[in-house]
Protein backbone atom coordinates (compact mmCIF):
# COMPACT_ATOMS: atom_id res chain seq x y z
CA UNK A 1 0.00 0.00 0.00
CA UNK A 2 1.49 3.19 -1.20
CA UNK A 3 1.27 5.76 1.59
CA UNK A 4 1.30 9.50 0.96
CA UNK A 5 1.36 12.57 2.11
CA UNK A 6 -1.57 14.31 3.35
CA UNK A 7 -2.62 17.43 0.86
CA UNK A 8 -3.07 19.97 3.48
CA UNK A 9 -3.24 19.31 7.52
CA UNK A 10 -6.27 21.27 8.33
CA UNK A 11 -9.16 20.13 10.01
CA UNK A 12 -12.50 19.58 8.09
CA UNK A 13 -14.86 22.01 7.59
CA UNK A 14 -11.90 24.83 8.04
CA UNK A 15 -11.88 25.66 4.15
CA UNK A 16 -11.55 29.26 4.32
CA UNK A 17 -8.88 28.78 7.26
CA UNK A 18 -5.93 31.18 6.72
CA UNK A 19 -2.57 29.14 6.43
CA UNK A 20 -0.66 32.25 6.70
CA UNK A 21 -0.48 34.95 8.06
CA UNK A 22 2.36 37.57 8.19
CA UNK A 23 1.97 40.56 10.88
CA UNK A 24 3.78 43.85 11.07
CA UNK A 25 6.86 41.76 9.40
CA UNK A 26 10.17 43.94 9.82
CA UNK A 27 13.46 43.02 8.68
CA UNK A 28 16.74 45.43 7.81
CA UNK A 29 20.18 44.17 6.63
CA UNK A 30 21.85 47.06 7.90
CA UNK A 31 20.98 49.87 7.24
CA UNK A 32 19.13 48.80 4.51
CA UNK A 33 15.45 48.63 5.72
CA UNK A 34 14.00 45.76 3.28
CA UNK A 35 10.72 45.04 5.04
CA UNK A 36 8.68 47.88 7.32
CA UNK A 37 5.70 46.12 8.99
CA UNK A 38 4.68 44.65 6.37
CA UNK A 39 1.26 42.23 6.96
CA UNK A 40 -0.31 39.20 4.43
CA UNK A 41 -2.95 36.49 4.77
CA UNK A 42 -3.09 33.68 2.60
CA UNK A 43 -6.06 31.62 2.43
CA UNK A 44 -6.45 27.93 1.66
CA UNK A 45 -6.79 27.30 -2.07
CA UNK A 46 -6.30 31.11 -2.50
CA UNK A 47 -3.34 32.03 -5.39
CA UNK A 48 -1.69 34.92 -3.54
CA UNK A 49 0.65 37.08 -5.51
CA UNK A 50 3.12 39.88 -4.20
CA UNK A 51 4.34 42.12 -6.79
CA UNK A 52 7.24 44.64 -6.03
CA UNK A 53 9.68 45.97 -7.98
CA UNK A 54 13.53 44.45 -8.23
CA UNK A 55 15.14 44.63 -4.89
CA UNK A 56 11.70 45.60 -3.58
CA UNK A 57 11.92 42.62 -0.38
CA UNK A 58 10.07 40.20 -2.14
CA UNK A 59 12.46 37.45 -1.80
CA UNK A 60 13.30 38.09 1.65
CA UNK A 61 9.89 37.97 2.29
CA UNK A 62 9.32 34.20 0.99
CA UNK A 63 12.54 33.20 2.84
CA UNK A 64 11.10 34.76 6.27
CA UNK A 65 8.10 32.64 5.38
CA UNK A 66 9.70 29.72 5.15
CA UNK A 67 12.63 30.30 8.06
CA UNK A 68 15.60 30.85 5.89
CA UNK A 69 15.55 34.10 7.27
CA UNK A 70 14.79 35.33 11.15
CA UNK A 71 12.75 38.12 11.17
CA UNK A 72 13.80 41.53 13.16
CA UNK A 73 9.91 42.03 14.45
CA UNK A 74 6.37 41.08 13.43
CA UNK A 75 4.97 37.46 13.72
CA UNK A 76 4.80 34.67 10.72
CA UNK A 77 2.27 32.12 11.27
CA UNK A 78 2.44 28.85 8.99
CA UNK A 79 -0.55 26.29 9.15
CA UNK A 80 -0.91 28.23 12.85
CA UNK A 81 2.69 27.44 13.74
CA UNK A 82 4.89 30.61 14.71
CA UNK A 83 8.02 29.79 12.50
CA UNK A 84 10.33 32.02 14.33
CA UNK A 85 9.48 30.13 17.32
CA UNK A 86 9.91 26.89 16.17
CA UNK A 87 13.36 24.53 16.45
CA UNK A 88 14.64 23.01 13.52
CA UNK A 89 13.06 19.76 13.79
CA UNK A 90 9.60 21.45 14.21
CA UNK A 91 10.48 23.71 11.49
CA UNK A 92 11.58 20.40 9.02
CA UNK A 93 8.22 18.71 10.20
CA UNK A 94 5.99 21.99 9.11
CA UNK A 95 8.93 22.69 5.36
CA UNK A 96 7.22 18.82 4.35
CA UNK A 97 4.22 20.11 3.96
CA UNK A 98 5.61 23.62 2.14
CA UNK A 99 6.67 23.37 -1.57
CA UNK A 100 9.31 25.96 -2.54
CA UNK A 101 10.29 26.87 -6.27
CA UNK A 102 13.10 28.54 -6.15
CA UNK A 103 14.29 31.69 -8.97
CA UNK A 104 17.49 29.81 -9.55
CA UNK A 105 15.33 26.50 -9.56
CA UNK A 106 18.03 24.97 -7.22
CA UNK A 107 18.17 21.38 -9.05
CA UNK A 108 20.60 19.33 -7.71
CA UNK A 109 22.90 19.56 -10.56
CA UNK A 110 25.21 16.79 -9.50
CA UNK A 111 22.11 14.26 -9.65
CA UNK A 112 19.90 13.21 -12.67
CA UNK A 113 15.94 14.73 -12.75
CA UNK A 114 14.80 11.26 -10.95
CA UNK A 115 17.55 11.19 -8.37
CA UNK A 116 16.03 15.16 -7.92
CA UNK A 117 12.74 14.09 -7.59
CA UNK A 118 13.04 10.82 -5.64
CA UNK A 119 15.65 12.89 -2.89
CA UNK A 120 12.83 14.49 -1.00
CA UNK A 121 10.24 11.26 -1.29
CA UNK A 122 13.47 9.08 -0.24
CA UNK A 123 14.23 11.01 2.78
CA UNK A 124 10.74 11.72 4.21
CA UNK A 125 8.66 8.91 2.86
CA UNK A 126 11.62 6.07 2.88
CA UNK A 127 9.25 2.88 3.80
CA UNK A 128 8.08 3.62 0.23
CA UNK A 129 8.64 0.85 -2.14
CA UNK A 130 10.64 1.36 -5.12
CA UNK A 131 7.73 1.09 -7.51
CA UNK A 132 5.82 3.15 -5.50
CA UNK A 133 8.54 6.10 -5.46
CA UNK A 134 8.72 5.27 -9.29
CA UNK A 135 4.89 6.20 -9.53
CA UNK A 136 5.48 9.21 -8.00
CA UNK A 137 8.38 10.30 -9.76
CA UNK A 138 6.48 9.58 -13.04
CA UNK A 139 3.19 11.28 -11.75
CA UNK A 140 4.91 14.73 -10.61
CA UNK A 141 6.49 14.03 -14.40
CA UNK A 142 3.83 13.88 -16.13
CA UNK A 143 1.77 17.08 -14.85
CA UNK A 144 4.86 19.17 -15.56
CA UNK A 145 4.79 17.30 -19.19
CA UNK A 146 8.34 16.19 -18.72
CA UNK A 147 8.58 12.28 -18.52
CA UNK A 148 11.13 11.73 -21.38
CA UNK A 149 13.73 13.96 -19.16
CA UNK A 150 13.61 11.59 -16.31
CA UNK A 151 17.66 9.84 -16.72
CA UNK A 152 18.62 13.35 -17.97
CA UNK A 153 20.71 15.61 -16.35
CA UNK A 154 19.65 19.35 -15.06
CA UNK A 155 22.70 20.64 -17.41
CA UNK A 156 20.97 18.84 -20.08
CA UNK A 157 17.67 21.00 -20.17
CA UNK A 158 16.56 24.15 -21.38
CA UNK A 159 15.34 27.16 -18.50
CA UNK A 160 12.21 26.56 -18.73
CA UNK A 161 12.53 23.04 -18.38
CA UNK A 162 14.64 23.40 -15.75
CA UNK A 163 11.94 25.27 -14.14
CA UNK A 164 9.47 22.38 -14.68
CA UNK A 165 11.39 20.07 -13.23
CA UNK A 166 11.84 22.30 -9.91
CA UNK A 167 8.03 22.74 -9.72
CA UNK A 168 7.34 18.80 -10.29
CA UNK A 169 10.03 18.69 -7.25
CA UNK A 170 8.20 20.71 -5.63
CA UNK A 171 4.81 19.05 -6.36
CA UNK A 172 6.09 15.40 -5.54
CA UNK A 173 5.50 15.69 -1.66
CA UNK A 174 1.82 16.91 -2.55
CA UNK A 175 2.47 20.18 0.07
CA UNK A 176 -0.52 22.16 0.79
CA UNK A 177 1.17 25.16 0.36
CA UNK A 178 3.60 26.10 -2.30
CA UNK A 179 5.58 29.52 -2.61
CA UNK A 180 6.92 30.57 -5.71
CA UNK A 181 9.86 32.98 -6.06
CA UNK A 182 9.80 35.14 -8.95
CA UNK A 183 8.66 31.68 -11.27
CA UNK A 184 9.05 33.43 -14.86
CA UNK A 185 12.27 35.05 -14.47
CA UNK A 186 14.52 35.14 -17.06
CA UNK A 187 12.29 32.47 -19.30
CA UNK A 188 11.06 34.04 -22.75
CA UNK A 189 7.30 35.00 -23.01
CA UNK A 190 6.08 31.85 -24.18
CA UNK A 191 7.52 29.36 -21.53
CA UNK A 192 6.49 32.35 -19.11
CA UNK A 193 2.84 32.17 -20.13
CA UNK A 194 3.25 28.25 -20.54
CA UNK A 195 4.84 28.07 -16.39
CA UNK A 196 1.59 30.76 -15.30
CA UNK A 197 -0.79 28.45 -16.54
CA UNK A 198 1.17 25.46 -15.03
CA UNK A 199 0.59 26.96 -11.68
CA UNK A 200 -2.97 27.64 -11.86
CA UNK A 201 -3.51 23.70 -13.47
CA UNK A 202 -1.29 22.74 -10.38
CA UNK A 203 -3.13 24.87 -8.20
CA UNK A 204 -7.04 23.10 -9.27
CA UNK A 205 -5.50 20.25 -9.37
CA UNK A 206 -3.79 19.71 -6.03
CA UNK A 207 -6.15 22.64 -4.62
CA UNK A 208 -2.88 23.83 -2.67
CA UNK A 209 -3.07 27.59 -1.69
CA UNK A 210 0.14 29.78 -3.51
CA UNK A 211 2.02 32.45 -2.67
CA UNK A 212 3.81 34.07 -6.15
CA UNK A 213 6.45 36.60 -5.39
CA UNK A 214 7.03 38.04 -9.41
CA UNK A 215 7.30 41.57 -11.24
CA UNK A 216 6.24 39.76 -14.00
CA UNK A 217 2.67 41.33 -15.11
CA UNK A 218 1.62 38.35 -16.90
CA UNK A 219 2.22 36.02 -14.56
CA UNK A 220 0.22 38.32 -12.41
CA UNK A 221 -2.53 38.38 -14.30
CA UNK A 222 -3.08 34.88 -15.10
CA UNK A 223 -2.16 33.33 -12.01
CA UNK A 224 -3.46 35.77 -9.12
CA UNK A 225 -6.62 35.74 -7.43
CA UNK A 226 -5.88 38.58 -5.01
CA UNK A 227 -2.32 40.48 -5.45
CA UNK A 228 -0.43 42.89 -2.85
CA UNK A 229 1.75 45.62 -3.64
CA UNK A 230 5.01 45.96 -2.21
CA UNK A 231 6.05 49.26 -1.87
CA UNK A 232 9.25 50.63 0.55
CA UNK A 233 8.58 47.10 2.47
CA UNK A 234 5.33 47.99 3.27
CA UNK A 235 1.83 46.73 1.81
CA UNK A 236 0.65 49.02 -0.26
CA UNK A 237 -2.05 48.18 -2.40
CA UNK A 238 -4.18 45.02 -2.21
CA UNK A 239 -7.24 43.83 -4.33
CA UNK A 240 -7.44 41.71 -7.49
CA UNK A 241 -5.99 42.20 -10.62
CA UNK A 242 -9.11 44.15 -12.46
CA UNK A 243 -9.51 46.20 -9.40
CA UNK A 244 -5.46 47.72 -8.62
CA UNK A 245 -5.33 48.01 -13.01
CA UNK A 246 -8.31 50.33 -12.40
CA UNK A 247 -6.67 52.16 -9.94
CA UNK A 248 -5.42 55.85 -10.34
CA UNK A 249 -2.84 55.95 -7.28
CA UNK A 250 -0.40 56.54 -9.64
CA UNK A 251 2.06 54.27 -7.68
CA UNK A 252 -0.26 51.40 -9.08
CA UNK A 253 -0.60 52.63 -11.78
CA UNK A 254 2.94 52.44 -12.44
CA UNK A 255 2.86 48.06 -12.58
CA UNK A 256 0.36 48.35 -15.24
CA UNK A 257 1.72 50.61 -17.52
CA UNK B 1 53.45 54.08 9.29
CA UNK B 2 50.05 54.10 10.57
CA UNK B 3 48.42 52.60 7.37
CA UNK B 4 50.27 49.89 7.80
CA UNK B 5 49.44 49.42 11.64
CA UNK B 6 45.83 49.70 10.34
CA UNK B 7 46.08 46.94 7.97
CA UNK B 8 48.02 44.85 10.25
CA UNK B 9 45.07 44.87 12.45
CA UNK B 10 42.55 44.68 10.55
CA UNK B 11 43.54 41.41 8.92
CA UNK B 12 44.48 39.96 12.58
CA UNK B 13 40.62 41.31 13.65
CA UNK B 14 39.48 39.31 10.20
CA UNK B 15 41.63 36.64 11.27
CA UNK B 16 40.26 36.30 14.76
CA UNK B 17 36.65 36.91 13.06
CA UNK B 18 37.48 33.97 10.95
CA UNK B 19 39.26 31.70 13.69
CA UNK B 20 35.87 31.93 15.52
CA UNK B 21 33.50 31.34 13.13
CA UNK B 22 35.52 27.88 11.79
CA UNK B 23 35.43 27.14 16.21
CA UNK B 24 31.79 27.73 15.99
CA UNK B 25 31.56 25.46 12.91
CA UNK B 26 33.54 22.78 14.49
CA UNK B 27 31.14 22.71 17.14
CA UNK B 28 28.17 22.43 15.25
CA UNK B 29 29.92 19.38 13.53
CA UNK B 30 30.56 17.75 16.95
CA UNK B 31 26.90 18.72 18.22
CA UNK B 32 25.32 17.38 14.79
CA UNK B 33 27.24 14.85 13.89
CA UNK B 34 26.74 11.99 16.94
CA UNK B 35 22.97 12.60 16.74
CA UNK B 36 20.53 10.88 14.75
CA UNK B 37 19.46 10.82 12.04
CA UNK B 38 22.82 9.55 10.77
CA UNK B 39 23.04 9.50 6.77
CA UNK B 40 25.10 6.18 6.34
CA UNK B 41 24.43 6.25 2.56
CA UNK B 42 25.54 9.39 1.96
CA UNK B 43 28.79 8.50 4.43
CA UNK B 44 29.75 5.70 2.28
CA UNK B 45 29.17 7.68 -1.17
CA UNK B 46 31.42 10.12 0.22
CA UNK B 47 34.48 7.57 1.09
CA UNK B 48 34.48 6.26 -1.87
CA UNK B 49 34.48 10.23 -3.65
CA UNK B 50 37.16 10.94 -0.91
CA UNK B 51 38.76 7.81 -0.57
CA UNK B 52 39.08 6.15 -4.39
CA UNK B 53 39.48 9.18 -6.55
CA UNK B 54 42.45 10.53 -4.55
CA UNK B 55 44.26 7.20 -4.52
CA UNK B 56 45.69 7.39 -7.92
CA UNK B 57 47.43 10.69 -7.65
CA UNK B 58 48.45 10.20 -4.29
CA UNK B 59 50.21 6.78 -4.91
CA UNK B 60 51.78 8.23 -8.11
CA UNK B 61 53.03 11.06 -5.59
CA UNK B 62 54.23 8.84 -3.11
CA UNK B 63 55.66 6.64 -5.64
CA UNK B 64 57.98 9.43 -6.84
CA UNK B 65 58.75 10.94 -3.50
CA UNK B 66 59.98 7.53 -2.14
CA UNK B 67 62.36 6.92 -5.14
CA UNK B 68 63.80 10.66 -5.64
CA UNK B 69 64.65 10.68 -1.75
CA UNK B 70 66.37 7.44 -2.07
CA UNK B 71 68.43 8.72 -5.06
CA UNK B 72 68.90 12.13 -3.36
CA UNK B 73 70.33 11.01 0.07
CA UNK B 74 72.51 8.35 -1.28
CA UNK B 75 75.08 10.56 -2.26
CA UNK B 76 75.57 11.93 1.77
CA UNK B 77 75.45 8.28 2.51
CA UNK B 78 77.79 7.15 0.27
CA UNK B 79 80.06 10.39 1.35
CA UNK B 80 79.49 9.03 5.36
CA UNK B 81 80.40 5.19 3.94
CA UNK B 82 76.64 4.00 5.62
CA UNK B 83 75.22 3.19 2.43
CA UNK B 84 73.99 -0.10 3.82
CA UNK B 85 71.66 2.17 6.09
CA UNK B 86 69.77 4.02 3.18
CA UNK B 87 66.60 1.48 3.50
CA UNK B 88 66.54 2.36 7.30
CA UNK B 89 66.96 5.97 7.05
CA UNK B 90 64.39 6.62 4.11
CA UNK B 91 61.97 4.05 6.25
CA UNK B 92 61.91 6.11 8.91
CA UNK B 93 61.62 9.42 7.14
CA UNK B 94 58.63 8.35 5.14
CA UNK B 95 57.13 6.88 8.14
CA UNK B 96 57.33 9.06 10.99
CA UNK B 97 56.73 12.17 8.30
CA UNK B 98 57.17 12.38 4.77
CA UNK B 99 54.03 9.67 4.22
CA UNK B 100 51.43 11.32 6.44
CA UNK B 101 52.30 14.90 5.47
CA UNK B 102 53.00 14.60 2.20
CA UNK B 103 49.73 12.55 1.79
CA UNK B 104 47.97 15.46 3.67
CA UNK B 105 49.06 18.19 1.70
CA UNK B 106 47.97 16.49 -1.53
CA UNK B 107 44.75 15.18 0.17
CA UNK B 108 44.15 19.66 0.96
CA UNK B 109 44.97 20.01 -2.63
CA UNK B 110 42.67 17.58 -4.11
CA UNK B 111 39.79 16.73 -1.74
CA UNK B 112 39.84 20.49 -0.20
CA UNK B 113 39.64 22.03 -3.15
CA UNK B 114 36.87 19.94 -4.52
CA UNK B 115 34.46 20.23 -1.05
CA UNK B 116 35.07 23.94 -0.91
CA UNK B 117 33.76 24.21 -4.64
CA UNK B 118 31.50 21.68 -4.63
CA UNK B 119 29.62 23.22 -1.53
CA UNK B 120 30.19 27.01 -2.39
CA UNK B 121 28.49 26.09 -5.52
CA UNK B 122 25.87 24.70 -4.07
CA UNK B 123 25.39 27.67 -1.72
CA UNK B 124 25.33 30.43 -4.25
CA UNK B 125 23.00 27.94 -6.60
CA UNK B 126 20.56 28.09 -3.40
CA UNK B 127 20.60 24.40 -3.61
CA UNK B 128 21.81 23.90 0.14
CA UNK B 129 18.91 26.65 0.47
CA UNK B 130 16.69 23.67 -1.42
CA UNK B 131 17.58 20.91 0.86
CA UNK B 132 16.78 22.91 3.70
CA UNK B 133 13.44 23.89 2.96
CA UNK B 134 12.12 20.46 1.89
CA UNK B 135 13.37 19.56 5.50
CA UNK B 136 16.73 17.99 5.09
CA UNK B 137 19.25 18.99 7.63
CA UNK B 138 22.33 20.07 4.94
CA UNK B 139 24.98 20.47 7.39
CA UNK B 140 24.25 16.71 8.64
CA UNK B 141 23.93 15.60 4.68
CA UNK B 142 26.93 17.71 3.30
CA UNK B 143 29.13 18.64 5.94
CA UNK B 144 28.90 15.55 8.84
CA UNK B 145 29.24 13.28 5.84
CA UNK B 146 32.32 14.50 4.27
CA UNK B 147 34.66 15.31 7.97
CA UNK B 148 33.90 11.98 8.99
CA UNK B 149 34.67 10.10 5.42
CA UNK B 150 37.58 12.83 4.69
CA UNK B 151 39.05 11.62 8.41
CA UNK B 152 38.74 7.87 8.01
CA UNK B 153 39.89 7.70 4.65
CA UNK B 154 43.06 9.91 5.39
CA UNK B 155 44.34 7.39 7.93
CA UNK B 156 44.00 4.78 5.20
CA UNK B 157 45.21 6.83 2.29
CA UNK B 158 48.46 7.57 4.71
CA UNK B 159 49.42 3.98 5.52
CA UNK B 160 48.75 3.09 1.43
CA UNK B 161 50.55 5.89 0.93
CA UNK B 162 53.70 4.89 3.19
CA UNK B 163 54.00 1.48 1.12
CA UNK B 164 54.15 2.61 -2.07
CA UNK B 165 56.81 5.13 -1.51
CA UNK B 166 59.03 2.28 0.11
CA UNK B 167 57.95 0.46 -2.90
CA UNK B 168 59.55 3.62 -4.86
CA UNK B 169 62.08 3.38 -2.25
CA UNK B 170 62.96 0.13 -3.26
CA UNK B 171 62.85 0.81 -6.52
CA UNK B 172 65.82 3.70 -6.25
CA UNK B 173 67.79 1.73 -4.12
CA UNK B 174 68.32 -0.59 -6.68
CA UNK B 175 68.95 1.86 -9.41
CA UNK B 176 72.74 2.37 -8.39
CA UNK B 177 73.26 -0.83 -5.98
CA UNK B 178 71.93 -4.38 -5.88
CA UNK B 179 69.65 -5.07 -2.49
CA UNK B 180 67.87 -7.78 -2.95
CA UNK B 181 63.60 -7.64 -1.72
CA UNK B 182 64.00 -9.01 1.43
CA UNK B 183 67.18 -7.38 2.53
CA UNK B 184 65.48 -4.14 2.04
CA UNK B 185 62.38 -4.97 3.92
CA UNK B 186 64.57 -6.32 6.62
CA UNK B 187 66.43 -3.52 7.03
CA UNK B 188 63.38 -1.21 7.23
CA UNK B 189 61.17 -3.61 9.68
CA UNK B 190 65.02 -3.94 11.66
CA UNK B 191 64.75 0.06 12.57
CA UNK B 192 61.08 0.73 12.38
CA UNK B 193 59.13 0.61 15.86
CA UNK B 194 55.26 0.61 16.77
CA UNK B 195 56.39 3.88 18.55
CA UNK B 196 57.25 5.18 14.51
CA UNK B 197 54.13 4.23 13.13
CA UNK B 198 51.10 5.09 15.66
CA UNK B 199 51.49 8.25 15.90
CA UNK B 200 51.75 9.17 12.05
CA UNK B 201 48.83 6.81 12.08
CA UNK B 202 47.00 9.01 14.89
CA UNK B 203 47.78 12.34 13.23
CA UNK B 204 46.57 11.22 9.99
CA UNK B 205 42.78 11.31 11.33
CA UNK B 206 43.46 15.13 12.83
CA UNK B 207 44.63 15.87 9.17
CA UNK B 208 41.88 13.98 7.80
CA UNK B 209 39.93 16.22 10.03
CA UNK B 210 41.09 19.45 9.50
CA UNK B 211 40.82 18.94 5.48
CA UNK B 212 36.95 17.85 5.85
CA UNK B 213 36.31 20.42 7.83
CA UNK B 214 38.02 23.40 6.48
CA UNK B 215 37.24 22.46 2.97
CA UNK B 216 33.11 21.86 4.29
CA UNK B 217 33.61 25.53 6.04
CA UNK B 218 34.87 27.41 3.14
CA UNK B 219 32.15 26.03 0.97
CA UNK B 220 29.31 26.43 3.01
CA UNK B 221 29.64 29.95 3.90
CA UNK B 222 30.85 30.88 -0.18
CA UNK B 223 29.26 33.99 -1.05
CA UNK B 224 29.60 36.67 -3.92
CA UNK B 225 28.72 34.28 -7.06
CA UNK B 226 31.09 32.09 -9.16
CA UNK B 227 33.81 34.40 -7.84
CA UNK B 228 33.84 33.31 -4.37
CA UNK B 229 33.06 29.64 -5.49
CA UNK B 230 36.93 29.88 -6.25
CA UNK B 231 37.78 31.94 -3.42
CA UNK B 232 36.27 29.35 -1.26
CA UNK B 233 37.87 26.63 -2.74
CA UNK B 234 41.27 28.28 -3.37
CA UNK B 235 40.99 29.37 0.62
CA UNK B 236 40.07 25.90 1.69
CA UNK B 237 43.25 24.50 0.28
CA UNK B 238 45.47 27.20 1.85
CA UNK B 239 43.90 26.89 5.13
CA UNK B 240 44.20 23.02 5.36
CA UNK B 241 48.07 22.97 4.33
CA UNK B 242 48.91 25.68 6.75
CA UNK B 243 46.78 23.67 9.65
CA UNK B 244 48.41 20.45 8.22
CA UNK B 245 51.88 21.48 9.52
CA UNK B 246 50.60 23.15 12.48
CA UNK B 247 49.19 20.06 13.82
CA UNK B 248 52.43 17.97 12.31
CA UNK B 249 54.18 20.56 14.69
CA UNK B 250 51.94 19.82 17.88
CA UNK B 251 52.09 15.82 17.34
CA UNK B 252 55.75 15.99 16.69
CA UNK B 253 55.57 18.16 20.28
CA UNK B 254 53.70 15.51 21.74
CA UNK B 255 55.56 12.57 20.56
CA UNK B 256 58.90 14.35 21.85
CA UNK B 257 56.87 14.98 25.69
CA UNK B 258 55.87 11.18 25.93
CA UNK B 259 59.56 9.76 24.85
CA UNK B 260 58.12 8.13 21.21
CA UNK B 261 60.78 10.35 19.23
Amino acid sequence: MRSQPASLPLAPGKQDQTVIEVKDLNKAFGDNKVLQGFNLELKKGENLVVLGKSGSGKSVLIKCIIGLLAPDKGSIHVLGESIPDLNESELDKIRVQIGFLFQSNALYDSMTVRDNLEFPLRRHWMQNATQDVDEMVMEALSDVGLVHTVDMMPIELSGGMRKRIALARTLILKPGIILYDEPTTGLDPITAREISELIVDIQKKYKASSLIITHDMRCVEITADRVIILVNGRCYATGSFEELKRSTDPQVKHFFD
Amino acid sequence: MVLIAKTLLQNWKIFFIEAGALSEFTGRFFTQGFRPRYEFREFVKQCFLIGYQSLALIALTAFIMGLVLTMQLRPSLVAYGVESQLPAMVGIAIVREIGPVLTALIFAGKIGSSIGAELGSMKVTEQIDAMEVSGTNPFKYLVVTRVFAATLMMPILVMLSICISLFGSYLGVNIRGVTSFHLFWTQIFDFLKFSDIIPAFIKSFFFGFAVGIIGCYKGYYSSKGTEGVGRSANSAVVVASVVVFIIDLIAVQITDVLGLN
